[in-house]
């Protein structure tokens, strides 16, 4: 599938900001029951620790990423399944489809967006010690949202 | 009512213990739960498995959802089994194809406990 220029041009002419922000604010008070708010600048450190990614190819293609330390990641997965999210493979599932749902969140509020964009299935890096650079370089934008005092990042990269 | 038995299929074993969870919350009383992670993995579960109904999701790996909803219109034991698809996939054109190859319901993630009471008990026969 290739980018339709059309959203490519509406990503850098809308600000879509408001609307990432609006759909992982209501995955997380959905699935999670929580409510989490944009973080002020001095709590922007959001340390990947977790990061969950998931790619968009057709009418957007890049990747959204969600990105929070190891003990956020622990406290999103016990939100969704309770005490009983102990292991590591838990932790990174529940990331996953916490970034999941963003992205197709996101993509659903994007009037004919959501018919020309496919979603891949998530895949989760753990261990902070790597960098990320996606091939997507174009237009990106990111929120950091705080969930339980906690810094969570959710970026956008878009082809262009 | 009834107890029943549920197949749920779906690549996050999170979600499917999110699925279950929210049955049981619709107060729908479950004798038996079978989980797959894969449309290939889920026929192959309705080979030695008889189930009352069928979650599905979209994305995922080996055998996509959409696919097994068409597949399954093969296996004898689950012909006439309602299915409803629970996905991140919200688009018209997904619905309508979902639909068009069996499924007798449509929700989209996130989704709270009341809308999968809302759209489970119904095809289950029974009132909201």
């Amino acid at each position: 599938m290739s980018t339709d220029t059309s959203f490519a041009t509406r990503s850098h002419e809308e600000n879509w900001l408001p609307v990432l922000v609006l759909a992982v604010e209501e995955v997380f008070e959905i699935m999670l029951g929580c409510r989490v708010k944009p973080a002020g600048e001095s709590e922007h450190k959001a340390h990947g620790e977790f990061t969950a990614m998931v790619g968009l190819a057709g009418a957007l293609c890049g990747v959204l990423t969600v990105s929070c330390d190891g003990e956020t990641a622990r406290q999103v997965a016990k939100r969704m399944l309770g005490d009983t999210a102990d292991s590591e493979d838990q932790v990174a599932d529940a990331l996953g489809e916490i970034c999941n749902m963003v992205a197709g969140n996101f993509k659903n509020k994007l009037a004919g967006t959501d018919e020309r964009c496919l979603l891949s299935v998530p895949t989760v890096i753990s261990g902070g010690q790597y960098s990320f650079r996606s091939l997507a370089e174009g237009n990106s934008m990111e929120a950091v949202l705080l969930f339980e005092g906690s810094p969570v990042a959710v970026r956008l990269q878009l082809q262009t | 009512m009834d107890k029943i038995r549920a197949l749920i299929v779906d690549d996050s074993s999170v979600m499917r213990k999110i699925v279950e969870r929210s049955l049981r919350q619709a107060g729908i009383e479950l004798e038996k739960v079978v989980e797959a992670s894969n449309g290939a993995e889920a026929l192959a579960a309705l080979q030695s498995n008889v189930v009352d109904l069928i979650l599905c999701d979209i994305n995922m790996p080996v055998m996509d959802g959409l696919e097994f909803v068409r597949q399954v219109a093969t296996v004898d034991s689950a012909k006439g089994v309602p299915i409803v698809m629970i996905t991140t996939e919200g688009s018209e054109s997904h619905v309508v194809e979902a639909l068009t190859a069996g499924a007798r319901g449509y929700i989209r993630k996130p989704f709270t406990p009341d809308q999968v009471k809302e759209h489970v008990l119904p095809v289950l026969g029974r009132k909201v």
